[in-house]
């Protein structure tokens, strides 16, 4: 591995990430563009989002009885599902589906706009390219993630509540109130900040690879490529980091 | 349509002026140790058509991409409408950029957009129109100039390689450039379809009193385009004159292009 290459990079990234920063926080504002890649991506990743965390819900809860039942703590069922699920498994099963739609999409997209010079043409003719293609792009992420993930959670733990009433006929009341009374407002929030945090990483990771793709077709392959391999080793990196951080507020 | 022939020297005198409003000192450009423009020296006159003839991979694409800030070159000079592109803030070389019309080699149709959109795109975001009326009218104008009125609605990947070319030009005539920048406009057409192409860059001139540069290694769009022509041989500008003149040099560089 090339050293001097790697330093580069990194070197690209952050120049790319203050960019953004600036040109997120400075007019002009593409709240119109913003608000339509947030429909569109929260368009692309409803349904697998859906199909995946209602069966983690239910796959989840299966695994997880015998063990409490083996304790004679069957009754804690709700609350280890909620509390896995909010802290841990809904972020990131979101973060990695929409790594894996989401990321490549971006990465594909504006990878196969500068292969096509389409982004060099928006260059000049003045149209500020790098707010409207990559700036709304990160925005929308970092938004829709959170809401993502909370949708994400609602149906886990759908999912989980279901195959606990298959098994002995708690009510839809009785599990959800068990869920809220274990659910602190710490674990919620600290999951909804951690969430956005995916959702930049995504955008990010994303609009740099395809904003900077090779030239020729394989470069939009390998930045659509490049988007998910990277966006979900990030997320575990992010994952771990938040855990140390709000261990610290535990 | 404009049909005088451009190769013969009256046309030229008519149409050029001493008015330079293009000038590049030793251009130099290398990417990692590949030198790939090695000292390029041009002017461009007022409502010029001058051609730069060269071979593929000779840095023809990277020098007018110079002269728009899409490359910043490794020394040099480049002086576009009297102003040193390389000391502007941002805010000027964007008003510079609205002065300077690029056709790209493969279009470059924004491809989510329709045709429509693709024009109105540069009017809503550079020039703030919003104004539903005033941009059905610059939008049918410009396309009227280029002969495609009934695409408006169309999606590019709905287009032929010569309507997207003419669509592309449509996109930078809008803004009302006074120097219009072709990379191969006719790379990839037909021979009937290229010829199409090469009298719509005449009537561009005709109308909008551009001055352009032209690049190409197409000989036919050159002989019928350019009233001077530049070789770029090796990254450097070799040789220059007429079609006629250059067709008579006998360039040992430049005479494989004649051979049609
Ligand atoms: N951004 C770039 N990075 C690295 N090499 C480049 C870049 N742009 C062009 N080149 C190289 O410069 C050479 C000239 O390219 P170009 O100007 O596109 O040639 P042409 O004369 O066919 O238009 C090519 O060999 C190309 O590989
Ligand atoms: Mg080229």
């Amino acid at each position: 591995m090339d050293i001097k290459k790697g330093l580069v990079q990194v070197a690209e990234v952050s120049t790319f990430t203050k960019r953004v920063f600036r040109d997120f926080f400075f007019p002009p504002y593409e709240v119109k563009e913003i608000i339509r890649q947030c429909f569109m991506m929260g368009n692309k990743s409803l349904f697998l989002i859906t199909f995946t965390s209602f069966l983690v819900g239910i796959v989840f809860t299966k695994q997880s009885r015998p063990s409490l039942a083996s304790f004679g703590a069957e009754s804690w069922l709700p609350s280890l599902v909620a509390q896995a699920v909010v802290r841990s498994l809904g972020p990131l099963v979101t973060g990695l589906i929409c790594a894996g739609k989401l990321g490549s999409n971006i990465g594909a997209e504006l990878g196969s706009m500068q292969v096509t010079e389409q982004i060099d043409a928006m260059e000049v003719s003045g149209t500020r390219p790098f707010s409207y293609l990559v700036v709304s792009r990160i925005t929308a992420t970092t938004l829709m993630l959170p809401l993502l993930v909370v949708y994400s959670d609602i149906l886990s733990l759908l999912g989980s509540f279901l195959t606990v009433n298959i098994y002995n006929n708690t009510s839809f009341q009785l599990f959800f109130n068990e869920v809220a009374v274990n659910i602190t407002y710490t674990d919620i929030f600290s999951s909804l900040i951690k969430s956005a945090f995916f959702g930049f990483a995504i955008g990010l990771v994303g609009c740099y690879s395809g904003y900077h793709s090779d030239k020729g077709t394989t470069g939009v392959g390998k930045a659509a490529n490049t988007s998910v391999v990277v966006s979900m080793m990030l997320i575990f990196v992010i994952d771990l980091l938040s855990i140390q951080f709000i261990n610290l507020f535990r | 349509m404009l049909a005088t022939k451009s190769n013969n020297a009256p046309a030229i005198e008519q149409s050029r002026t001493d008015n330079v409003v293009v000038s590049i000192r030793n251009l130099k450009k290398a990417f990692g140790d590949r030198e790939i423009l090695n000292g390029v020296d041009l002017d461009l006159h007022e409502s010029e058509n001058l051609v730069i003839l060269g071979r593929s991979g000779t840095g023809k694409s990277v020098l007018i991409k110079c002269m728009v800030g899409l490359i910043v070159p490794d020394s040099g000079q480049i002086n576009v409408l009297g102003r040193d592109v390389f000391t502007l803030s941002a805010r000027e070389m964007n008003e510079l950029r609205l002065q300077i019309g690029f056709s790209f080699q493969g279009s470059a149709l924004y491809d989510a957009m329709t045709v429509r959109e693709n024009l109105e795109f540069p009017l809503k975001r550079n020039l703030g129109i919003f104004e539903k009326r005033k941009l059905d009218e610059m939008v049918m104008t410009a396309l009227d100039d280029v002969g495609l009125a009934h695409a408006v609605d169309q999606w590019p990947a709905e287009l032929s390689g010569g309507m997207k070319k003419r669509i592309g030009i449509a996109r930078t005539l809008i803004l009302k450039p006074k120097i219009m920048l072709y990379d191969e406009p006719t790379a990839g057409l037909d021979p009937i379809t290229s010829m199409e192409i090469n009298e719509l860059i005449l009537s561009v001139r005709e109308k909008y009193k551009t001055s352009s540069i032209i690049i190409t290694h197409d000989i036919s769009s050159a002989r019928t385009t350019s009233d001077r022509i530049i070789g770029l041989i090796n990254g450097k500008n070799k040789i220059e004159g007429t079609f006629e003149e250059l067709k008579n040099a006998r360039d040992p560089d430049l005479e494989p292009f004649f051979k049609y």
